[in-house]
């Protein structure tokens, strides 16, 4: 149900990348899509009641040399999360160059209407 | 084996450390500027000369010393050595180019510095054998080649940089998703324990929803027909090196070598895949040439060309994957990849070399429209030798490399029993040759136009670039020509992609071998 629903926001960030024709809806659109991808890629690793995934004393047991059973089966899983932290830095760098073409091209154009921004053809 | 696992990391490192330094020459002057030229240069032909190097070599590097499935590794096989040199060779003419032709903007270094980012970008994502830092790379490179794109900062550079960027961005996202799908399914990031665990669970819905969506993305980076908007608008509104890069590389690795990649190494051809990729071929091919022939600006005609030149490869690659997974002629299947394999080979090198010229046109004439040009033929003579070259190259007149590559595919096509590719193959040549010529006729021979009687050629390094490229358009049919250097280059490129899944097993293997030298 999560996931259908994550999946929605990604669509609906897609439509609105697709059929908007004001540039900064266009790149909320993508902002919107990335953020789905995010929460997915968060949800994969998501456990209820989930503890840290970080072994401390209690979770490991010194006479075999590995960690206990209850900490494999409560944390969550750790690489998504490292995954989302470089995947949100590379949107931020993304996001930051495509708002300064915008203002760029509104200081050329003086407007955001992509159906009045149409010097190339073919 | 011993000491080439120390360079695989450095073909990242060097253009991303040359990419922070050079800014800093910026600030001192005119000095500091020639200064961070020259080393921008001594990177990309230093990379050239490590990429000749590890060809036809095979090695896997632990990224820190982490071994997989925990960390990252990068491996070098003969599809990547293939590409290494591709990347490396256009990057290093079109670093040479832009010596002289980057004088008539302001903020060199900086132009510089994104061009590093760009090469890094590229190499990593051939590079790297763990799928999320392959769209680390892919991220690197397509950012650095947005910037690129708007870097004139002139209306259409920012119009084309701002929808190429739309089209990007939503390829990338399509990629990332597709990851998220495939680490849910397989509990892996490692392309080699992907592919293991793919192998054991191939019916899976999900894996099949996420190899469509590395379709659409990488497609999206590749430009196959329904995505390709973007393309002509972004390789035409480039500074020329830089369309050269673009077309001559950055489609080919974002685009082609990831998808092939994925599909091969990693999910293993089936027929509806190979069929897919055919077809997708197919409709570049033909889609593009007549697009192109239409154009009456010169770079958007050489980018549409683009579009039609990758068609052949996926062409190439689709007919043998089909092939493979009928498991049928192996023979003609892997001549069907090799075809395609030397075909973007070749496409590299006449097509940046084109972009050269046009930039070489440009600069001369401060015009692109081809009604506005002729009669250059004379005042342009270096240009003209080099744009008649490169186009029999694209073309596929015999001796230059295109004529080869295309023959190969024919070859493979008859052989396969697939004749109406072959004879698609040789119609739509013919297209391309009608866009050729009308490029030189309007060009290069007719009435000089007054206004531009005044005009000269442009020496120095932009003269070195486009020699250096048209001797290869010659030289390069040797790669096939002769036997050792065909068994060296191109049929280990062939073979990866042959051999499919097995990939896996090979990195596997390799990696226990090297936690047990470690112990």
């Amino acid at each position: 149900m999560l996931y259908a629903l994550c999946f929605l926001l990604f669509v609906i960030g897609l439509y609105c990348a697709v059929v908007k024709k004001n540039m900064v809806k266009i790149v909320v659109g993508l902002a919107v899509m990335e953020y789905a991808v995010n929460l997915f890629l968060i949800m994969l690793g998501y456990r209820t009641n989930g503890t840290a995934p970080i072994v401390d004393r209690t979770y490991y047991d010194f006479s075999t040399h590995q960690v206990t059973d209850v900490f494999l089966n409560s944390a969550v899983d750790p690489l998504p999360q490292a995954l989302v932290l470089t995947s949100i830095v590379i949107g931020l760098g993304c996001l930051a160059l495509m708002i300064s073409i915008c203002i760029r091209t509104y200081e050329k154009y003086g407007t955001f209407d992509i159906t009045q921004i149409r010097k190339l053809k073919g | 084996m011993s000491d080439i696992p120390l360079v695989l990391p450095a073909f990242v490192c060097i253009p991303l450390v040359a990419a922070f330094l050079l800014p800093i020459f910026g600030s001192f002057g005119r000095k500091g500027r020639a200064a961070a030229t020259a080393l921008a240069n001594l990177a990309t032909i230093s990379l050239l000369v490590m990429s000749i190097a590890s060809i036809n070599q095979f090695s896997v590097y632990n990224v820190g010393k982490w071994s997989i499935p925990l960390g990252i590794n990068m491996v070098l096989d003969g599809l990547t050595g293939l590409f290494l040199i591709t990347v490396n060779l256009v990057s290093s003419a079109a670093m040479l180019f832009s010596v002289r032709y980057m004088e008539q903007y302001t903020a060199k270094p900086k132009y510089l510095s994104l061009f590093m980012l760009m090469v890094a970008g590229m190499n990593g994502v051939v590079l790297t054998g763990d799928l999320f830092n392959l769209f680390v790379f892919l991220e690197i490179a397509s950012i650095a080649s947005y910037a690129l794109v708007g870097f004139g900062c002139e209306d259409e550079q920012l119009e084309a940089s701002f929808k190429y960027m739309v089209l990007g961005e939503v390829g990338s996202m399509f990629v990332l998703l597709a990851i998220g799908l495939v680490y849910g399914v397989t509990g892996a990031l490692n392309m080699a324990y992907i592919s293991k665990a793919v192998q054991n669970n191939s019916a899976n819905v999900v894996l099949n929803f996420a190899l469509a969506l590395f379709i659409a993305g990488f497609g999206l980076k590749a430009a196959l027909v329904p995505f390709h908007s973007w393309l002509p608008d972004a390789h035409s509104s480039a500074p020329a090196p830089i369309s050269a890069m673009l077309s001559g590389v950055l489609i080919k690795v974002l685009g082609v070598y990831a998808l092939v990649r994925t599909i091969f190494s990693i999910f293993g051809i089936s027929s509806t895949v190979g069929n897919l990729l055919v077809v997708l071929g197919v409709v570049n091919m033909i889609a593009g040439a007549f697009l192109a022939i239409g154009q009456g600006d010169l770079k958007r005609l050489l980018a549409y060309s683009s579009i039609s030149q990758v068609g052949y490869v996926f062409l190439g690659i689709g007919l043998g994957g089909t092939l493979l997974a009928a498991k049928t002629d192996s023979v003609w299947a892997s001549l069907a990849i090799l075809g395609g394999l030397f075909h973007l080979l070749n496409h590299a090198v006449s097509k940046s070399l084109l972009f050269l010229t046009s930039g070489s046109v440009e600069m001369s004439t401060g015009t692109r429209q081809l009604n506005q040009l002729g009669g250059l033929a004379e005042k342009l003579p270096l240009t003209r030798a080099a744009c008649a070259i490169a186009s029999a190259s694209i073309v596929g007149i015999p001796p230059f490399g295109g004529f080869w590559s295309k023959l190969i595919l024919v070859i493979a096509a008859i052989g396969a029993g697939v004749y109406w590719a072959a004879a698609l193959i040789v119609a739509v040549s013919v297209c391309t040759l009608i866009m050729y010529l009308k490029v030189h006729r309007y060009v290069f021979l007719g009435e000089l136009p007054e206004s531009q009687r005044q005009i000269k050629e442009n020496r120095g390094s932009m003269a070195v670039a486009m020699i250096c490229l048209a001797c290869l358009c010659v030289l390069i049919g040797l790669v096939f020509l002769v036997p050792s250097l065909r068994a060296e280059v191109l049929e280990p490129a062939a073979k990866v992609l042959s051999d499919g899944v097995r990939y896996a097993d090979k990195i596997i293997e390799i990696s226990k071998d090297m936690l047990v030298c470690a112990d």
